[in-house]
């Protein structure tokens, strides 16, 4: 027993153990996702991070402990951003030729984001701080992060919002796209992208690589635009 | 792979540069990814293995959410009691949000088409 306790100090001080929990519980939650043959409920995003978090939890580790080792996968978002301009190069004749109805569904979209969310909250009763916070949910966490400290809403609350707004619309867009009987993949890929950033995308990118292509798309302009958007919303929008 | 890689890396590196010097209120990696699309059209000679490279990191995007999503599940008593209100505010507001723009995409490209096929349909018997 003091061999094990000795052994798990040892490695859990090391970044080696949390590292290869994360890409385990990945493995494990993308083979869950295949054999229920891609069920949009069977994200293997939700599946990983709650399988993690199950075991940080027995294991009694906090958050800092686990992201030392776990920080290696989660730079990797960095280059794989710069890396969304290979498949945009890849369909540029599709994007060029589709480049009103993307603007158009860009500036409708990013407004109904912001404007849903905070409509919603006020509906629902919540708190100026609640609604600052859910305002620029749909854009990528950096971004809406940055956006709701500049208005007064607490960044880590916004964080927590965006990530839930990434598994909601990774869940829902399939569904929700075959309910209104959406064939168009371009259009698909780039509402889950505008609604729900990065993991959205990631989604997009199983799905269909043109829907992932116009995904990245729309994740790199929505973050643009929101920025720009809310806070000039806010002013007439929250109260 | 490696020189592919590195390529990635030296324009996320730019795209930092760029943000911090003219203060930009855009990630890195987006102002990156901006880079990597205009080397690539103006055909600049990029590692043979840039493409497959790049797919591979993308095929696993959804790995790489795992951590922050951790961290997520760890702040979630920052949406306090206020909890059920929050996640119905970000599910209704999401639905709305791709039902809104996929509808308005889809809806002008058929109207776009629609304009283009004009003479095609006037010259079919």
């Amino acid at each position: 027993m003091i061999d094990f306790v000795n052994l798990w100090v040892y490695l859990s001080g090391s970044p080696l153990l949390w590292l290869t929990v994360t890409l385990t519980a990945y493995a494990i939650a993308e083979a869950i996702a295949a054999a229920c043959r891609r069920h949009p409920l069977a994200n293997p995003v939700l599946i990983a991070v709650v399988l993690v978090s199950l075991l940080l939890i027995a294991s009694g580790t906090p958050y800092p402990a686990y992201f030392a080792g776990a920080q290696f996968v989660h730079f990797l978002l960095g280059p794989a951003t710069v890396a969304l301009a290979v498949p945009l190069m890849r369909h540029l004749p599709q994007v060029r030729r589709t480049l009103v109805p993307m603007l158009v569904a860009l500036a409708v979209g990013s407004f109904a984001a912001i404007v849903s969310a905070v409509l919603l909250a006020k509906a629902f009763g919540l708190d100026r701080a609640a609604q600052l916070a859910l305002a620029p949910k749909s854009a990528t966490a950096a971004i809406a992060m940055g956006i709701a400290d500049k208005t007064g809403g607490d960044p880590a609350l916004t964080a927590v919002l965006v990530v839930l707004t990434g598994i909601t619309g990774a869940i829902v867009v399939t569904p929700l796209m075959n309910a209104l009987r959406l064939k168009n993949y371009a259009a698909r890929g780039f509402a889950a992208g505008l609604a729900s950033h990065g993991i959205g995308t990631a989604r997009a990118f199983q799905v269909d690589p043109l829907a992932g292509t116009f995904a990245g798309i729309a994740l790199g302009l929505n973050g643009l635009l929101t920025a720009l958007l809310v806070p000039l919303l806010v002013g007439w929008l929250v109260g | 792979m490696l020189a592919a890689f590195a390529s990635l890396l030296l324009c996320q590196l730019a795209g930092e540069a760029i943000v911090r010097a003219a203060a930009l209120p855009v990630p890195g990696p987006v102002v990156g990814m901006v880079l990597l699309f205009a080397l690539m059209l103006l055909r600049a000679p990029l590692p043979a293995e840039t493409n497959g490279t790049a797919d591979g990191l993308l095929k696993h995007l959804s790995l790489l959410f795992v951590p922050a999503g951790v961290g997520v599940v760890q702040n979630v008593a920052l949406l306090g009691d206020t909890g059920l209100r929050l996640v119905a505010v970000v599910v209704l507001g999401t639905i709305i949000t791709l039902t809104v723009t996929a509808l308005t995409f889809a809806g002008v490209a058929r109207l776009m088409r629609v304009a283009d096929a004009a003479p095609d349909d006037e010259a079919a018997p």
